[in-house]
């Protein structure tokens, strides 16, 4: 009995190696044969996103691959380092790609992408990611609506500091009634990060990163 | 297979015991997803492949895996199956994968693809179980669609809203907008909405097989009192 017991749940556990290896092999050889494809699609939508933002005739250089590591910084609203990209025409510096989080969305974070010309003016501002409630909240995503549209050409230089708010705040920017608190986000991380790129402008385009020891 | 052994998973998947309101199993997915058309038909589709694939799979090895170890083995390989499809997916349909990519792993844990293997791949040759799993996937996305269409019009006045995100840029010609100048409905578009939808459909289906059932008894009765009728 107890024999026959062992070698039942010896079968079993055998049994359950054996699928799990064949799941586990299936798996690596679909992830390598595809990875390199996935990773190509990726980069495709990340390029197709900045070229949506920065004008193509500011740019000649290869922007995705002219990066620059940024270490999290409280102006940024980042916890983790982020990558950005930088457009160069004719080898000058152009316009400054980079990830920015409003941390106070009304559901929860709001992940930015922000294009900053050498001039301190907003080329454009996209969501990259966000849980906003459908229908409601989800009108700074540019699918929705053209709300997002608006930081186009500001800069620090065109507004001041009262001014980067809602108008239901006393500020510049357009918002919907009923859905405010989104809006409100990113008003104040787009400022921030124009914050943050004035103050590091020169070493933005500069080297391969700023803050992180590499 | 035969014909009728065909028609009658068929009927038993889209209709009989439909996934979405008879069974009510997998509710979260089908809840959370149906806001519109799209997302609803895009799910249901990714479901049915899921299903039909891992009928295929589990149906031939049926026989040598263990009573005690099926639950584990099945999971492993529908895990793997919809790791695989999203993999081939994110690779070569990528604006697809876009749209799908959140609700991919959910199909994991919709309990419908396991329940049905284990109610029907778990004792079935592997073709029927594939058409199993693939009427029961176009039974739920007949739901889906029905579900998102209704909270779609009622939400946003909008149908086929974001098919250009599945079909490309041309298909934008497709939406079409019902009510002009609509100003939304949230309820309609937030979980509860979802849950009056789905009841008004559970309703509606009831009430169809209860008039059929009747129709079946009158003609009964009817040939009961007038034997002569059909001679």
């Amino acid at each position: 009995m107890r024999r026959t017991l062992a070698k039942a749940s010896f079968y079993t556990a055998v049994n359950l190696l054996a699928f799990a290896l064949l799941g586990t092999a299936i798996l690596a050889f679909t992830y390598n044969q595809t990875h390199e494809r996935i990773e190509q699609s990726v980069e495709a939508e990340k390029l197709k996103l900045i070229s949506q933002i920065v004008p193509q005739a500011l740019f000649d250089n290869d922007v995705i691959a002219d990066t620059l590591k940024i270490t999290p910084d409280p102006l940024l609203g980042t916890e983790d380092a982020t990558t950005a990209y930088r457009a160069r025409l004719k080898g000058k510096p152009s316009v400054l790609v980079m990830e920015a989080v409003a941390p106070d969305g009304y559901s929860g974070k709001v992940a930015l992408l922000i294009a900053i010309r050498d001039n301190g003016e907003l080329a454009g501002v996209r969501v990259v990611s966000d849980r906003e409630t459908p229908g409601l909240g989800d009108y700074i995503e540019i699918a929705k609506s053209k709300w997002i549209l608006q930081f186009n050409g500001t800069s620090l230089a065109k507004y001041n500091g009262e001014n980067w708010q809602v108008k239901k705040d006393g500020g510049q920017f357009d918002y919907m009634a009923g859905a405010t608190i989104s809006p409100r986000a990113v008003v104040k991380a787009v400022h921030k990060a124009l914050q943050y790129f004035a103050q590091h402008q020169d070493a933005l385009f500069a080297g391969t990163s700023l803050g992180v020891t590499p | 297979m035969t014909y009728q052994e065909f028609k009658d998973i068929l009927y038993n998947g889209v209709w009989k015991q439909n996934t979405g309101v008879v069974q009510l199993l997998g509710m979260c997915p089908i809840l959370a997803v149906s806001t519109s058309v799209v997302n609803g038909v895009s799910l249901g589709l990714a479901t049915s492949v899921v299903m039909a694939l891992s009928g295929a799979a589990i149906a031939p090895i049926r026989g040598i895996v263990p009573n005690e170890a099926r639950i584990p083995v099945f999971i492993l390989i529908i895990a793997v199956l919809v790791t695989l499809i999203q993999y081939l997916m994110n690779a070569y349909m990528y604006s697809l994968y876009v749209v799908l990519g959140i609700f991919i792993p959910l199909i994991v844990t919709n309990c419908i693809v396991l329940a049905r293997i284990e109610a029907f791949a778990a004792k079935n040759p592997p073709l029927q179980s594939a058409l199993d799993g693939l009427a029961m996937g176009l039974g739920l996305t007949a739901v889906l669609a029905i579900l998102g269409g209704l909270r779609e019009i009622f939400g946003h006045g909008t149908l086929l809203s974001g098919i250009d995100m599945a079909l490309g840029e041309s298909a934008k010609s497709l939406v079409i907008t019902v009510v002009p100048n609509y100003h939304g409905f949230l309820l309609a578009i937030l979980p509860p909405g979802a849950f009056l939808t789905l009841g008004c459909l559970i309703a509606g289906k009831n009430w169809l097989n209860l008039r059929a059932e009747k129709k079946l008894k009158d003609a009964a009765s009817l040939e009961a009192a007038f034997p002569a009728a059909h001679a």
